[in-house]
């Protein structure tokens, strides 16, 4: 259990594996707009020590966090049966008697499942176990029809990895840090089923759609230290994901479930204790923002003094922020009972040099042969970005951290002459902020990489001005299916190149402001602007304003 | 009753019999070569046969040899909370002085395993630990027989089977409290 010393405390221990019972408590919950912080619920020794160690020193309070993220494997049937994975099918349909636990019913392993835990495997650094082993993990619950789960306990497929991803992080949250967090394991594993709550008839309606659905549970080990940097590394998990194919990942159709460890302590090396387990966000946003919070009330709670206890918390929506319910969960105060599945062999997977010779190609698993056909990984993506098209950092990660933005700038970059440096300004300040203001996917886009890449190719060719473009791009976002050629033309928004005009345009301006000439001519440069400014207003922004600079410094000096 | 057999009379070498994966139906066993069997249990009862005349060392009836009392460990007694876990782990009822007698009586004829000699065995979790794990091909071979799996549940709603709210009720917070205080479990 618990071990203290000086100047450091290490609180509680006791931690059991995920249970996914804790996903059947969320998803019931869910029905009721609520989430589930799922905790541990073992308790505090030596509190009488750690409440002095905490008194004595408060600053050096630590937070650090960990996941567990399961993630739903990509195939067309289940981990150990052949019925069909698929999202929102009519109840029960897709459930063979295996699944339904039907007596005599074993279990059969999916190939596409193996193969995509080792791919993501080899994706984080991982070793893979040549032997890997199937647990049985008991736990009773109405849409666990077996009354136990299996799992990877003891020998999981794949251990100790790591997981690299980038924080942009400063003031102009400009510097670019690359952190890792160490991957302990990634376990094969069957989903449950759904349990649909009808409080009012007081029954519980049971899918076992999903029920033996493959998931990967990837464990990591509490290197991060706050809300963000969680929501980051999950992102990048995500992405990861995506790139392989070996999960949707998608969150809000429960792909990816993340459970969240967290703890305070004073020194993060001796971390033997994390102390909460918040569960299963379906939003990245809402991950960082209960984990701050829970951060926080843990460290206003042993700053005062007191105990940090494990416990279950639900986050609730409609009391608002800053608002925890203590909700109990009792299956930890048990034992989940693992014990080996015995009618599993252990699962043996091979490489070049062990692959048996002429064994059924369709019985062995290649991790060489996987390796090799590893796809491009987001981090290398950025890397091409920020070396091929010479983009900052924290833009590549921008481009590739948003879905499809990183396709809609290349398909822009090889329409247009502008240079990718400005095609990426263009994209991320103006049409993903857009984007964002209307809540859009890139896919949604009113307005296609081509008629951007128009646009700008106008701006480049020194057709339209910059302020043009942007009344222009306005313009396109309204969707009216006219392209950026044709609204310049149909508004006469080209450029005036008629120096004479501008001239003119010019000389009127400084004849009606005197005032500001004579301050010019004082050796206040900056008044200049102003006149410069009244110019544009006057040709509506389509003289170059170089040129109208120059007009203006020649007529005041 | 084969199986029976197969577990406690036949040597190591034949429990390890058994399918190459679950649907070829094919037993077989270094030496003795393979057997057809499918679902024909005469297929075990030949292999068993065949092991039988070439392991003479098999006994053919079993014997039997009295435990004393003092060579058993301590008896185990099993105090209230740990009585608690068991009935939330198995949701089963036995909080009576029988039920409690009944478990330790159990647990003391359990003991007698305890002066089988072990050494330099090693565990078997399973009696399929040295074949290969047979892998499917992923394809959808299963499924669409709501109909059929709903007829064996007691109460259903439109394609949904029926179950009670919740798990086993719990007692009040408190009462649970003060009877896991002090509990090493």
């Amino acid at each position: 259990m618990a071990a203290s010393s000086v100047g450091s405390c290490v609180v509680c221990s006791c931690i059991n594996r995920v249970s996914p019972s804790q996903r059947h408590l969320l998803r019931t919950f869910t029905y009721n707009s609520f989430f589930i912080r799922n905790v541990r619920t073992s308790y505090l020794c030596f509190q009488n020590q750690v409440q002095a160690q905490i008194k004595s020193d408060p600053r050096q309070l630590v937070a650090v966090v960990g996941l567990e993220v399961h993630a739903q494997i990509h195939s067309k049937s289940k981990l150990f049966s052949g019925s069909h994975v698929k999202f929102s099918a009519p109840p029960n349909s897709l459930v063979s008697f295996f699944d339904a636990s039907l007596p005599g019913t074993l279990p059969v392993l999916n190939r596409r499942c193996v193969e995509a835990a080792v791919m993501t495997g080899l994706a984080l650094n991982c070793t893979i176990n040549k032997k890997s082993l199937f647990d049985r993990k008991h736990y009773f619950y109405a849409d666990l029809p077996a009354g136990y789960q299996i799992t990877q306990q003891r020998v999981p497929i794949a251990v100790n990895g790591s997981l690299a991803y980038s924080l942009v992080v400063g003031q102009k949250r400009k510097e670019v840090v690359t952190k890792s967090v160490r991957i302990k394991q990634i376990q094969l594993e069957q989903d449950s089923g759904k349990s649909l709550h009808d409080d009012s008839r007081s029954q519980t309606l049971i899918d076992l759609n999903r029920a033996g659905v493959g998931l990967m549970e990837l464990v990591m080990e509490p290197d991060m230290c706050c809300g963000e940097e969680a929501a980051t590394a999950v992102r990048e998990l995500q992405l990861i994901l995506q790139a392989l194919g070996t999960s949707q990942a998608n969150m809000s159709d429960n792909d990816v479930l993340s459970d969240l460890s967290l703890s305070s302590a004073h020194d993060p090396s001796k971390q033997g204790s994390l102390k909460r387990e918040i569960a299963s966000f379906i939003t990245l946003d809402l991950l960082i923002f209960s984990t701050d919070y829970e951060i926080e009330r843990q460290m206003a709670v042993l700053e005062s003094g007191g105990v940090v206890v494990n416990e279950t918390r639900a986050f609730d929506f409609k009391s608002g922020p800053g608002i925890t319910l203590i909700v109990l969960n009792f299956i930890f105060f048990f034992s989940l009972r693992f014990m080996p599945e015995p009618n599993l062999p252990p699962l043996i997977v091979y490489d070049r040099q062990t692959v048996p010779p002429n064994a059924d190609p369709q019985q062995v698993i290649n991790v060489d042969w996987i390796r090799e056909q590893l796809p491009q990984l987001p981090q290398m993506k950025r890397r091409h970005l920020v070396e091929h098209y010479g983009l900052l950092p924290e833009h590549s990660i921008t481009l590739v951290n948003e879905d499809g933005l990183m396709d809609y700038f290349v398909s822009v970059v090889q329409e247009t002459t502008t240079e990718p440096k400005k095609v990426v300004g263009w994209i991320i300040k103006d049409l993903l902020a857009l984007l964002k203001q209307h809540s859009l996917n890139v896919s949604q886009s009113p307005i296609s990489p081509s008629s951007l890449a128009e646009l700008l190719n106008l701006l480049e060719a020194g057709k339209i001005s910059s302020s043009v473009a942007k009344l222009v791009f306005q313009e396109l976002w309204r969707g009216t299916g006219r392209s950026a050629s044709q609204i310049v033309q149909e508004q006469d928004l080209s450029m005036v190149h008629d120096r004479g005009a501008i001239q003119q345009i010019c000389q009127a301006v400084i004849d009606s402001h005197q005032e500001e000439v004579r301050a010019i001519q004082g050796g206040n440069k900056r008044v200049l602007n102003r006149l410069v400014g009244l110019v544009q207003k006057e040709v509506k922004g389509r003289a170059d304003p170089v040129q109208v600079r120059a007009i203006l410094e020649e007529k005041t000096s | 009753r084969i199986c029976k057999i197969m577990i406690w009379r036949a040597p190591k070498s034949i429990w390890r019999l058994r399918p190459v994966h679950p649907q070829s139906g094919v037993l077989c066993c270094p030496g003795i070569g393979a057997v057809k069997v499918g679902h024909n249990l005469n297929g075990y009862r030949e292999i068993h046969r065949r092991a039988a005349v070439c392991q003479r060392q098999v006994p053919q009836s079993p014997t039997w040899e009295p435990v004393e009392e003092k060579d058993l460990p301590p008896p185990t007694r099993v105090p209230p909370d740990l009585v608690d876990k068991l009935e939330r782990l198995a949701l089963v009822d036995f909080r009576n002085k029988e039920g409690v007698a009944c478990l330790e009586r159990a647990i003391r004829f359990a003991d007698q395993l305890h002066i089988i000699d072990t050494e330099g065995v090693e565990p078997m979790d399973s009696v399929l630990e040295d074949r290969q794990l047979y892998l499917r091909e992923d394809s959808v071979r299963e499924g669409e027989c709501a109909e059929q799996l709903l007829r064996a549940s007691s109460k259903t709603v439109e394609e949904y089977f029926v179950a009670p709210p919740g798990n086993i009720p719990l007692p009040q917070r408190e009462e649970r409290a003060s009877l896991l205080k002090n509990s090493e479990f």
